[in-house]
Parts: structure tokens; C-alpha cells; sequence
């Protein structure tokens, strides 16, 4: 298990690599100078353009430019926000727990409502339920995201007035009313995110049950007199949830996308609404960090899925 | 007794069953018009097509008409969908819309189907390095997270090329090259396992020893038997890169303001939710019965095409 795990880390590395790479291949392509302004400000002569362009590289050789910029994002020097004035790891870590508070809900509420769902169909396959799940799954993941949200919004904030739909940091109430007054707000961002992914995670585990339930080892399970209930949960399910554990991970870019819109559209103060405001405001610095957390959190979970792969199925660690 | 009792109903089967000129597709066709849903997403699809197609040359109103007295209607007779806040007819601008969501979505698909099958392809027929280093390849740009590059793409390229082939040409172009450019994965893993499994059956072997080339054993005798999983990979396809484009518009950074695609038009629409609700339920009504159909219709093509992956 601990060799397995080692190499599960060592393979982070190489990704990591890769997609700085990509990300900073898009940037040094990208047409466009960051001191564009200056030029055509007349009031600064040539010759200090010239000065800050070689007191901050960029002349460099693409290859010196790489190493440098993904030595400084290391080490946490992100740099300095255009817009805000303030250094971007502030700004970034100010807002990432709200994000992961509503992806991580959000995932939750996901699996609780595929877990059952997907498997309470698998195991009458055809059936009326089944047939009704599928359907909902199907209309659950062709709604996109800012649809179900403005729905929402129309439903539970402006015809019945239950829910407010600005999402509000500075909340003045105290003790369980302040509690209370987060669980109201996060209610539909978590609700909006949870059910997609719910939907299409609902249609994976049907089929990831239906391939494990006919297996000859369920047969025997039955065939020992074991009651129904604990041959799906103990013997079926966490064989089942092998491969959908592959796809939630798989999915974690899609439920990232999914985050930047909810966020935008209920005013949700995380790093998606942050990336947004910033692309509106030419703030080359904050894209940057922003896309490169986004891509460390995606690496972070593909990392924690193959560490729980190698849990549910104790042969792949061995392998 | 045993026989002539055994005869005749295996006489009336064959005769029953006779095999009538029936090619593979006409078997498919058979078969997906068993998907009921299917059939319905393949009519509601071909009527929206049918309709941005040529509505707009039955419905005439101009997309850009300004008229502050007619602002914020709901439907009448005069604007059958309603009008937004400067007025503009909402119907025209919806067939309008409809082509650019259309044709985003199928640009998109053909590029992520053209370059996943290439990449497949490859990798599939050589053995070794190549194809550790072009899977390597398929499963990083499968954990980039697409949307947040997709912008910074959009934003750090745009300008450019609006300045070089216009503005809505610019646009176009670099929305489809992107979003294709992020969907190709999927594809080119089914198209490699494909491939695999392919290359070591008998009539490919009977090719090879008949002394065909590399590329027409891919072209001739791999590809056609592979075009199943990736002509339904590929209708998916379409589907995502609607919502994709629309996602971008939604988010203010996809069209320009003046070129009202069905997620633009609910951009605009979603600051004006308390008294205009009908601007925003019909754009995204559009998005989500086109992006339903199109799933269905795969999910029909998947019964029709892959009868060995039914789930």
C-alpha cells in the first residue's frame, strides 16, 4: 500500500509539470505585452520601458521565462493584483473556502442522491422506477447549470420569496440564526451544482451495479441465504463503486466549470466569480493563479480518487 | 412424424425471416427507431434545425430594431416571443441565435472528432512509446480544467484575432477551435481501444497478408468498423459544445453583445428576472430541449450502432 501510494505521488509531479506547461505555453503565445500601456503613454521615454522589460526578464529566453515564473508560483509569490491592489495568494485564499464549502456540498448531496438512486434502479432494472430515474437523469444533465439556476432563482426567490439569491459574506446575526442564515443562502448553489452531477453520476452507478449484480459471487452470496439487503450493500455496492469513483474524479474539471457558473450567478464570493472579475478587468495576474489552483485542485482529487481506488480494491495497490 | 411436424415450422421461420436486403445501417435504423425518445429528440432536432434554417427568412423582423415603446413585452401577436429591453423582437433574435448555437456545436464536434480520431488512431497502430506518450498526452488535457482555460484562452487571444478576420468571424473561430480542442479526449480513447481490439482480428490479418498498406489497412478495413462508438461519441459531443458555447456567452465572454446566440440572450435576460421572466425561460428552454434531443438521439444511435455496450 505505502509503495502504491509513493507512486501515486510521484506521478503528481509529472502532471503538475504538464500543465504549468500548458498554462504557460498559452501565455508566452498569447500576442499582446503586459507594458502595452506604457507604450503609449507619452509621458515615459523608451529607455525606461526598456529598463523594466530587462528588470523583469521578459527578453529571456522562453526556457529562463518558464523556469522563473513556475519557481515563483511554487513558492507562492503569485504576484500582485492589478485590480485589487492587493498580493494574489491574499485575495486567492480569502475566497477558496467558500468555493470548496459549495463544491464539497455540493458532491455530497450528489452522491447521496445517485448512491441510492443508481442502485435502488440497478437492482429492478425496467421497472417503473428505473424507468422514471432514467428520465429525470437524462432532463437532470441536459438542463446546464446557469438554466437551473436562473429557474431557481425565478421559483424560490422572486415567486415565493424563500430564498435569497445573492449569496452575502457579511451576515450581522449571531449563533444558530447566523448558521441558519449561511444553510438558506447556500441552499440553491449547493442545490443548482449537486443535482447535475448527481444526474449524471445516477446513470453511472446504475450501469456500474448492473455489470457487478450478475456476477457468480452475488449468485453465491444469495445462494448462502444472505438477505437481499446485505448482498447489494456488503457485496455489490462497494464492487459497483469502483469504477464510479474513476468517474467522479474524472469529472472533478466538469464540477469546477459547473462551480465558476453557480458562483457567477448567485454572486457567490469564490475564486470562479474572483476569475470572472478579473478576466473583466484585464487582470492577467489573477487569471493565471486562478486557472493554476484550479488545475492543483483537480490533480489534488484525481489523487485522493486513486488513493481511495486502492482502498475500495486492495488488488491495485498490489499490482 | 418427427420430421414432417419438425419440418414445417422451421420452413415458415425461414420463410418468415428470410434474410431481405437488410445493409448494417438499415439494421441500425431498425433498431433506433425502437428508441421511441430517440425518434422524438431526432424530430424535435431536425424542426429546430428546420426552423433557424428558414425562419428567418419567413419571419423578417430585423434582430436589431430598437423601439423603446415596445420594451419588455411579453408575447403577442406583433412579437410572438416578446421583446427585450431596448425593444429588439426576441423571435428573430432567437432563430438568429439558433444558427450560431447550432453551428458552434457542430464545428466543435468536428474538430474534436477529427483530431480524437487521428490521435486514436495513431496510438492504436503503434505500439510502444508513441503510444504511452500520446495517452500521457490524453490524460493530462483530461484533467485540465476546461472552463477556467477556455477563458483565459478567449481572453488572451481574442483581441488578436478579431483584429485579423472581424470581429464575429473572430470570435467563431476561436470559440470552436477551443472548445473542440477540449473534447477530443474522450474520442480518442475509444477510437485506440477500437483499434486494439481491431488490428489482431482475422480480415485485418487477411489484409496485411494480401500486402495492403499501413494506412489503407486504417482507412479501409479498421476505421469503418470503428465509426460506431465515435459517431455516438461524437453527437454527445455536440450537445457539450452547445452548453459550452452557451456557457461562455452566459458568462459575458463569448459573442459580442450584438450577436445574440441563445446563451447571450439569457445573459441579458438575467438582471430583468422579476419582470421580464419570459427573456430568460425561452433561451434556456431552447438550449435545454436542443441539448435533450441531441442526448436522446445518441443514446438511440448508441442502441443502433453499438448493440454490444447496451447499459
Amino acid at each position: 500500500m505505502n509503495q502504491y501510494l509513493l507512486r501515486r505521488l510521484l506521478i503528481v509531479i509529472p502532471s503538475v509539470i504538464g500543465i504549468s506547461v500548458v498554462l504557460f505555453t498559452v501565455l508566452a503565445l498569447a500576442p499582446g505585452d503586459p507594458f502595452e500601456e506604457l507604450a503609449t503613454n507619452p509621458n515615459i521615454p523608451a529607455e525606461v520601458r526598456a529598463g523594466l522589460r530587462a528588470k523583469f526578464g521578459l527578453d529571456d529566453p522562453v526556457a529562463t521565462r518558464y523556469f522563473r515564473w513556475f519557481g515563483a508560483m511554487m513558492q507562492g509569490d503569485w504576484g500582485f493584483s492589478f485590480a485589487s491592489r492587493i498580493d494574489v495568494d491574499t485575495l486567492i485564499w480569502q475566497r477558496i473556502p467558500v468555493t470548496l464549502l459549495i463544491i464539497g456540498s455540493s458532491q455530497i448531496l450528489a452522491l447521496l442522491i445517485a448512491l441510492p438512486v443508481g442502485v435502488y434502479a440497478a437492482t429492478r432494472p425496467y421497472s417503473i422506477f428505473d424507468q422514471i430515474a432514467n428520465t429525470l437523469a437524462f432532463i437532470g444533465f441536459s438542463l446546464p447549470t446557469f438554466f437551473t439556476g436562473i429557474l431557481f432563482i425565478l421559483l424560490f426567490s422572486i415567486t415565493l420569496g424563500w430564498l435569497p439569491f445573492v449569496y452575502r459574506a457579511d451576515i450581522a446575526a449571531t449563533g444558530w440564526l447566523w448558521y441558519w442564515e449561511h444553510f438558506k443562502q447556500a441552499l440553491m448553489p449547493v442545490a443548482v451544482l449537486g443535482l447535475f452531477q448527481g444526474a449524471a453520476l445516477t446513470r453511472y452507478v446504475r450501469s456500474a451495479v448492473l455489470d457487478v449484480i450478475r456476477l457468480d459471487y452475488v449468485t453465491t452470496a444469495r445462494a448462502k441465504g444472505l438477505a437481499e439487503r446485505a448482498v447489494v450493500v456488503k457485496h455489490v455496492v462497494r464492487n459497483a463503486l469502483i469504477p464510479v469513483v474513476t468517474l467522479v474524479a474524472l469529472q472533478m474539471p466538469a464540477v469546477f466549470g459547473g462551480a465558476i457558473v453557480t458562483e457567477q450567478i448567485f454572486r457567490v464570493p469564490g475564486i470562479g466569480s474572483l476569475l470572472i472579475s478579473a478576466i473583466l478587468a484585464n487582470d492577467t495576474p489573477v487569471i493565471m493563479a486562478v486557472t493554476f489552483v484550479f488545475s492543483c485542485l483537480v490533480i489534488l482529487f484525481n489523487l485522493a480518487a486513486d488513493i481511495i481506488y486502492g482502498w475500495l480494491d486492495p488488488r491495485i495497490s498490489y499490482r | 412424424m418427427a420430421g414432417s411436424t419438425l419440418a414445417s415450422p422451421i420452413a415458415s421461420v425461414a420463410g418468415v425471416f428470410r434474410p431481405r436486403s437488410s445493409s448494417p445501417w438499415a439494421e441500425a435504423w431498425r433498431r433506433f427507431r425502437r428508441h421511441r425518445l430517440a425518434l422524438a429528440g431526432a424530430v424535435i432536432l431536425g424542426l429546430v434545425a428546420l426552423a433557424v434554417l428558414l425562419g428567418p427568412l419567413a419571419w423578417q423582423l430585423p434582430i436589431n430594431e430598437i423601439d423603446f415603446s415596445a420594451k419588455l413585452q411579453g408575447p403577442s401577436w406583433k412579437h410572438p416571443l416578446g421583446t427585450d429591453d431596448l425593444g429588439q423582437d426576441l423571435l428573430a433574435r432567437m432563430l438568429y441565435g439558433g444558427r450560431i448555437s447550432l453551428a458552434v456545436g457542430l464545428a466543435a464536434m468536428v474538430i474534436a472528432v477529427v483530431v480524437g480520431t487521428i490521435v486514436g488512431a495513431i496510438a492504436g497502430m503503434s505500439r510502444g512509446s508513441v503510444d504511452a506518450a500520446l495517452m500521457w498526452l490524453t490524460e493530462l488535457f483530461l484533467s485540465l480544467p476546461q472552463l477556467p482555460l477556455l477563458l483565459l484562452i478567449i481572453y488572451l487571444f481574442s483581441g488578436a484575432l478579431k483584429a485579423l478576420v472581424g470581429v464575429e468571424t473572430g470570435i467563431f473561430i476561436l470559440i470552436v477551435a477551443v472548445i473542440g480542442g477540449f473534447r477530443w479526449m474522450p474520442v480518442a480513447r475509444l477510437v485506440r481501444a477500437q483499434f486494439l481490439s481491431l488490428r489482431e482480428k482475422e480480415f485485418v490479418e487477411a489484409a496485411r497478408a494480401l500486402g495492403a498498406s499501413p494506412a489503407r489497412q486504417v482507412v479501409r478495413h479498421i476505421l469503418p468498423n470503428a465509426l460506431g462508438p465515435v459517431i455516438v461519441a461524437g453527437t454527445i459531443d455536440v450537445a457539450a459544445a452547445i452548453i459550452a458555447e452557451s456557457t461562455l456567452s452566459f458568462l459575458g465572454l463569448g459573442f459580442p453583445p450584438d450577436v445574440p446566440t441563445w446563451g447571450r440572450i439569457l445573459y441579458d435576460a438575467k438582471d430583468h428576472l422579476d419582470f421580464a421572466a419570459h427573456w430568460a425561460v425561452i433561451p434556456g428552454s431552447a438550449i435545454f430541449l436542443t441539448v435533450l434531443s441531441i442526448n436522446y438521439v445518441g443514446d438511440g444511435l448508441r442502441d443502433a450502432l453499438d448493440p454490444r455496450k447496451v447499459i
